[in-house]
């Protein structure tokens, strides 16, 4: 147990040492959270929008101005040639053009179902389909208000209609930023862990002093108990300054028992830190180290469900975030925070989550060699 | 029961014979040197040793464990001191030696006679970063590390290469000193001169050792006629004798020669010889060979073809 304690105790004295690693577990996570947080959302804003209005009606003004008045859109430019509209898409500087054809007004009043132009710039995927979704609805309801202007329906309740009211539960207000924030924070921490230690136990080799450690009787499990224990601890401060950060910036909520997302995170960061020195067993240098982990954290970042959720990738690729921990950490971390749920509500991330760690583990301390 | 014994051990590295049926014995108490160059296989047998590599073929004991089957009770039963510096950079000289200490579950205290001659010399220092120090104490720190648990044998991997020679001369002294308390040594290194302050030695060349004996020994065995040869010129003198039909070698030894002749050269020979090739200034009288002799006489491959 001696042995253990200060094998700890030694790696600490190394990682308060370095100056990297401070700044690192403070600073730069708050940065991140920061930046990720308020950048990385998927809200669409800044549609830039051309209107082409061939009609020149009192309608097509109405819809024009309907338009502009929603904060999404920026009207970019207002014309009644079509040239000049593609022009502008072909300059990358409208998104989305909307034609209101000649005798619009004249044909709706006739009850002939005019029809409206949307062409979206399709390059950037979600800009687009969102966009017009959005501009879908505006039309969408400027129809409504204008039939209902020509019909006439008395007031009272209008039968045969059906109203929809959406609420958002869990996030009321649709703010970004509490959805992003969890998320990211696991990610950091995760991340953050998994390169500190990957990068150890090749540091020794290159330094040469697990020369020395491997001549003396200390045992495998000792030896890497010895790693993860230090690391775990630098990855729940981690968890700890973010979670304040976000308190503090983003007001994000907490609504579940922080002590459960807390013991969660050290099952998640036994499982990441295994990898970590798993990896750090095969490479013979911290540089093949590195790639070998930047390889495993672009796959786990991109599917994590951070960014896309993993309810719309196709069958296979829902099946490979099984063994991913970072999706299992931010699906815990959002459902805790945002949701309030317990221990049942996470159960099945707790259950694949330990089994990594068993997985992982065993692997690191079976790969870690003394002899050659 | 025999601090080292190796029989018939090999090692080859992708088709590189490391180590070529080596075998040999390290009595108790005995201060013993791998006299080799660099390449020879010196560090790949200290690693087979101390239980870190596993060889090819052959046996290999310490302290009458086997290297493989009681790798566990080696390990904490002897000190070893790699060639390169192993101990931890950002940690203090006293966190180093702590660190070590505990590992064996020992305590500094405990111990702290046998290491107390070296570490005296590098205790000012013990709140200083291992990385921070000269060549010279972070060698006298190592040794510290690999003697505080107390070892019956110890492993000195090229332990004064690169340390000026103040220090190495206190090193061996050291040594001297270490082995006066019954722990036995197996040192190697690159230096010749060092050869003469161990016990025995055995030469290393090629991952074969050419020879096995006292220093002493090894230097009455010189089988050749030995002169050293001092000239104005020695490159040119170098070059003349190579040509003389008396000359078995010659090689320089600083601004010397060292010139083995074939029976029956003498001084006035050599000098005659000389003269008539005009040298000038020449001065050649009988020398005692050195280790290095001997290592150069083995290991030129002309004495394989004709031993006298």
């Amino acid at each position: 147990m001696k042995i253990i304690g200060y094998l700890i105790q030694k790696e600490f004295i190394q990682i308060l040492r370095n100056k990297a690693i401070l700044p690192m577990m403070t600073i730069l996570p708050i940065i991140q959270l920061i930046v990720l947080s308020n950048a990385a959302s998927n809200e669409v804003k800044n549609i830039n929008l051309v209107i082409v209005d061939q009609d020149f009606s009192e309608y097509s003004r109405l819809l024009t101005s309907k338009v502009n008045s929603n904060e999404r859109f920026t009207l970019k430019l207002a014309t009644n040639n079509q040239n000049e509209a593609m022009e502008a898409i072909q300059a990358n500087e409208a998104d989305i053009i909307l034609t209101i054809p000649a005798k619009f007004e004249r044909d709706f009043l006739k009850a002939q179902s005019p029809a409206l132009q949307i062409l979206v710039n399709a390059i950037n995927g979600q800009q687009a389909t969102v966009g017009a979704g959005y501009l879908t609805n505006i039309i969408g309801s400027f129809n409504q208000d204008i039939s209902s202007e020509i019909i006439r329906i008395p007031e009272g309740p209008r039968i045969g209609s059906i109203s929809l009211e959406s609420r958002n539960w869990y996030n009321p207000e649709i703010e970004y930023s509490h959805f992003m924030a969890p998320g990211i924070l696991a990610e950091l921490t995760a991340l953050l862990t998994i390169v500190l230690s990957a990068m150890n136990v090749v540091r020794e080799r290159e330094l040469g002093t697990i020369e020395q450690i491997n001549v003396t009787p200390i045992q495998k499990w000792q030896f890497i108990l010895g790693k993860l224990v230090p690391f775990l601890c630098v990855g729940l401060v981690l968890l700890t300054v973010g979670l304040i950060a976000s308190k503090l910036i983003f007001d994000i909520p907490m609504l579940g028992n922080l002590g459960i997302l807390f013991g969660y995170a050290v099952i998640n960061l036994i499982a990441v830190l295994g990898l970590g020195l798993l990896i750090s067993n095969f490479a013979d240098t911290q540089q093949q180290a590195i790639f070998v982990a930047f390889f495993f954290i672009l796959i786990f970042v991109l599917m994590c469900g951070l960014f896309t959720p993993i309810d719309s990738m196709p069958k296979w690729a829902q099946i490979l975030t099984i063994p991913n921990p970072l999706a299992h950490f931010i699906s815990v971390s959002r459902k805790v925070l945002m949701k309030g749920g317990g221990l049942l509500d996470i159960r099945k991330e707790i259950i694949y989550t330990i089994f990594l760690a068993i997985i992982f583990n065993s692997l690191a301390i079976w790969s870690y060699k003394k002899q050659s | 029961m025999l601090p080292i014994k190796i029989e018939n051990i090999s090692k080859t590295f992708d088709g590189v014979k490391a180590l070529d049926n080596i075998s040999f014995t390290v009595e108790e108490g005995e201060l013993f040197g791998l006299i080799g160059p660099d390449g020879a296989g010196k560090t790949t047998l200290f690693r087979i040793l101390t239980t870190l590599l596993l060889a090819d073929e052959g046996t290999a004991e310490v302290l009458g464990f086997d290297v493989i089957k009681n790798y566990k009770t080696i390990r904490s039963k002897v000190g070893y001191m790699p060639g390169k510096f192993s101990l931890y950079q950002d940690l203090s000289v006293e966190e180093n030696l702590d660190f070590f200490a505990t590992i064996f579950g020992t305590s500094i205290e405990e111990n702290y006679d046998l290491i107390a001659d070296i570490y005296r010399q590098i205790e000012p220092f013990k709140k200083r970063l291992a990385g921070d120090l000269s060549g010279g104490m972070k060698q006298k720190l190592a040794l510290s590390c690999a003697l505080i648990h107390k070892p019956d044998v110890l492993f000195l991997d090229e332990p004064t290469t690169g340390v000026d020679a103040v220090s190495r001369k206190e090193f061996w002294e050291m040594l001297q000193s270490l082995k006066e308390k019954g722990i036995a040594i197996l040192v190697s290194t690159p230096y010749m001169d060092e050869a003469s302050l161990c016990d025995r030695i055995a030469l290393i060349q090629e991952g074969k050792i050419l020879q096995t004996d006292s220093p002493q020994n090894l230097i009455t065995s010189y089988p050749h006629p030995l002169y050293s040869v001092k000239a104005q010129d020695t490159y040119q003198t170098l070059q003349t004798l190579r040509l003389a039909p008396f000359t078995r070698s010659i090689l320089p030894f600083g601004d010397t020669l060292h010139l083995s002749t074939k029976q029956g050269g003498s001084i006035q020979e050599i000098e005659d010889f000389l003269n008539a090739k005009s040298q000038s200034q020449i001065e050649v009288k009988p020398i005692k060979a050195t280790v290095e002799d001997v290592f150069l006489n083995l290991s030129s491959p002309q004495t394989k073809e004709s031993p006298s």
